[in-house]
């Protein structure tokens, strides 16, 4: 990307926006989102969330943000957004603030929020053309109250409203719903997934969202210690992992056109993945679930193998299963 | 002053927030309010009003737009209606918890199931503990007074608090009334620019809706709600005086009709207090010592002006248009609590439920009433009348004859 101001780590911005010493859990990948972007985004902003575990950064009377927070509600941070950003609009053109005192709106949720609850509240935000920011910290389930399924909890995760019984060895067996691909269909400017192991990928692609007027939505994906069954440390091997094995891809979409900003030469087989978390080990014991595996194995191909054809990628695709991996 | 127009309900409540000069209106349609938006959002299209109105996706982000707007400093107006209230009802705690004072106009109606158009308020009355200043206007003048009233009082420090200023769908939301605006000049000097507490902006930030752990500061920003409300009372009131010097007109939470030496009185809110006068009045002629206490403020509820106008009396009874199933009236058991401390109150309190879904109330009906009221004997005090003609009930059965159904089928 040319023109841009970063170019490897060593541009990460060192001003902190995000005081250490919130009640989030250990390696949160959710909390590591909401520092990296507030870096790039800059120090005048507000935080419009709603219900998830993140909200739990402000207790009252103490806030961990050097920026502005607004606790809205479950099912409407972007409403909240856009009467936060029309005020703004309003009194800047009636002269009763000045340009300074400006600030970019950014609806902040997890995926309870953006993939179900509040799923109607942005496609309208979005419609009505919104100039905001929405991040949303996907940790493929409800968090905060336990970790139970949500529309972003892919195949094969055990969830506490999904869990793995011999009558059912799968646990979920639905497919985690494209969020990208509905926003996408809304045309805003900008639509990407980031993910917190690689923050260069991140803060370029939050720079370039700068530069549009109207809605800029990222979906982060958030590794979560506690609800997926890893060791805190792990969280960016974890999501270093799920690129790598290509099932979380790195893409932006500017005005529609889709571009995968990070594609691996080749995958590594989904179980290196998979094996890393406590919600899947129902697919490794008592018995190897070959059929899950495949599936999910399955479906990461079927995806990349449109995505090289559509943008003529650079990414070697094997017709063949991946071999198993020796344990 | 300006001259007497004839105008609707909808209208009258535009025009106020027109005159209120407000910045913004978050929006969604709903009948019978639809007219309120679509009025405004001619104005401003045409260029006669500087505000915002966005159209949201459903009255749930309508009221979050409009609660954040609200903390950032904009003065925003909304309206809405019956199912449109209770989809967005959890944001009505979220604005007073904020302490954004905005003004919502409920245009009353009936809610569903069955699914109906005409007004009752168990609408309104769901949110009377939401924190809301509830104000009833019986006119369309008084729609537009109000929301000019509840504006100032809403935005007072003292307060800081929003507004429910309610009127019934059809019965006043679409009938054209005599209504007396005023000058822009007027409401001005009446209603001084919006002074929002710490809104957002990026020299200072700010939190605002923030979680708390703990029973023990939950309560206190609940009592600080509490204490505001109360004191919305004694705002009210003195705002109403400045308004009465400037207009000749004066509001009251709670007004008394024909109450000299009146002996038999009914309790009203909202547009039917209309006809309840006209009863009252035909009442008087025939030599019955009859009354009327409207009821304008729902909330802060006006216990000590209710005691005081009651007292003495020998019956009462308090006409609900609402009905909480299992116990009756709502205001009826708001009224007889205030009363519960009081030596020298009536005798008598009969709760009466009546209008449901709009349902008219004729001078039989209220004659009835007052009939009851004069020999209560063997009247159960301890449930509700339900007015329902005889004549009612005959078409009810006609149409279900019709339809081919029995009565066991009705329900």
């Amino acid at each position: 990307m040319s023109g841009t101001r970063f170019r490897t780590l060593k541009d990460f911005p060192l001003e902190e926006f995000l005081a250490a010493g919130s009640p989030m859990c250990a390696g949160c990948g959710g909390l590591l989102a909401l520092k990296v972007f507030h870096k790039a985004l800059g120090g005048k902003a507000v935080f419009v969330n709603a219900a998830g575990c993140l909200t739990l950064l402000q207790v009252y009377p103490y806030s961990p943000l050097k920026s502005s927070w607004m606790y809205t509600a479950f099912a409407s941070a972007p409403a909240g957004a856009q009467g936060i950003r029309d005020a703004l609009d309003v009194l800047l053109e009636k002269g009763r603030i000045s340009a300074e005192e400006d600030l970019k709106v950014v609806a902040f949720t997890g995926d309870g929020a953006a993939y179900d609850i509040g799923l109607q509240a942005t496609s309208g935000a979005i419609e009505r053309g919104l100039d905001f920011y929405y991040l949303v910290y996907d940790n493929e389930a409800y968090g905060n109250t336990g970790f139970q399924k949500s529309s972003a909890t892919p195949y094969g995760s055990a969830t506490t409203t999904t869990p793995p019984t011999e009558q059912n060895p799968v646990g979920y067996t639905g497919a985690k719903k494209d969020l990208f691909e509905i926003w996408r269909s809304h045309s805003p400017p900008y639509v990407a997934t980031i993910a917190p192991s690689h923050i260069v990928d991140m803060l370029r692609k939050i720079e370039k969202a700068s530069q549009f007027k109207g809605p800029k939505l990222f979906i982060c994906f958030s590794p979560c210690p506690t609800g997926w069954g890893f060791d805190p440390s792990e969280t960016i091997r974890v999501s270093k992992l799920a690129v790598e094995c290509g099932v979380w891809p790195l893409k932006e979409a500017v005005f529609g056109e889709v571009k995968h900003t990070v594609v691996p030469r080749f995958l590594k087989p989904v179980e290196e993945y998979l094996s890393t978390q406590e919600r899947y080990k129902h697919l490794f014991h008592p018995v190897r679930l070959d059929e899950a595996i495949n599936k999910i194995q399955k479906q990461v191909y079927l995806y990349w193998r449109k995505a090289k054809e559509a943008e003529n990628l650079d990414i070697i695709l094997s017709e063949k299963m991946p071999i198993k991996l020796s344990r | 002053m300006r001259e007497v127009e004839m105008m609707t309900g909808n209208t009258a409540a535009a025009w106020a927030a027109r005159l209120a000069n407000v910045d913004y209106i978050p929006a969604y349609p709903i009948t019978p309010q639809t007219e309120i938006i679509e009025t405004l959002a001619k104005w401003i299209s045409e260029g006669l009003m500087k505000a915002k109105l966005v159209q949201l996706e459903s009255e749930h982000s309508m009221l979050t737009a409009a609660g954040t707007a609200s903390c950032t400093g904009a003065r925003v107006f909304t309206a809405t209606s019956s199912q449109g209230l209770l989809y967005g009802f959890e944001m009505l705690y979220n604005i007073s918890g904020w302490r954004a004072p905005l003004v919502l106009v409920n245009v009353s109606r009936g809610l569903a199931a069955p699914i109906t158009l005409e007004p009752d308020h168990n609408d309104v009355l769901a949110a009377r503990d939401s924190g809301f200043i509830q104000l009833h206007a019986e006119t369309c003048q008084d729609v537009f007074d109000l929301i000019l009233l509840a504006y100032r009082v809403s935005e007072d420090r003292r307060v800081m608090l929003p507004s429910l200023v309610n009127m019934d769908g059809f019965y006043l939301s679409f009938t054209r009334e005599p209504v007396r605006l005023l000058d822009e000049e007027d409401v001005s000097s009446f209603l001084p620019p919006y002074q929002p507490l710490n809104p957002f902006r990026a020299s200072r930030p700010v939190v605002k809706g923030a979680a708390v752990i703990g029973g023990h500061i939950y309560t206190y920003f609940k009592h600080n709600v509490h204490e505001s409300m109360v004191r919305a009372g004694e705002v009210f009131t003195e705002v109403a005086k400045t308004f009465e010097k400037m207009t000749g007109r004066r509001i009251e939470p709670v007004e008394g009709y024909l109450l000299d030496d009146a002996e038999y009185l009914i309790v009203m809110t909202n547009s039917f207090t209309t006809i309840g006068k006209r009863a009252v009045m035909r009442l008087r002629e025939k030599g019955v010592p009859a009354g009327l206490v409207k009821i304008t403020m729902l909330r802060p509820f006006p216990k000590k002006k209710v005691v005081e106008l009651l007292r003495g009396r020998k019956a009462v009874a308090v006409f609900d248009q609402n009905l909480s199933p299992g116990l009756g009236g709502i205001i009826y058991n708001e009224v007889a609590s205030s009363l519960y401390h009081e030596r020298d109150g009536p005798e008598t309190l009969l709760s009466v439920v009546a209008g449901l879904g709009g349902k008219y109330i004729s001078l039989e009906e209220f004659e009835h009433i007052f009939n009851l009221l004069q020999h209560p004997e063997g009247v159960d005090l301890s449930m509700p009348v339900f007015l329902f003609r005889r004549d009612e009930l005959t078409e009810v059965r006609r149409v279900l004859k019709l339809a081919g159904m029995q009565e066991a089928d009705a329900v």
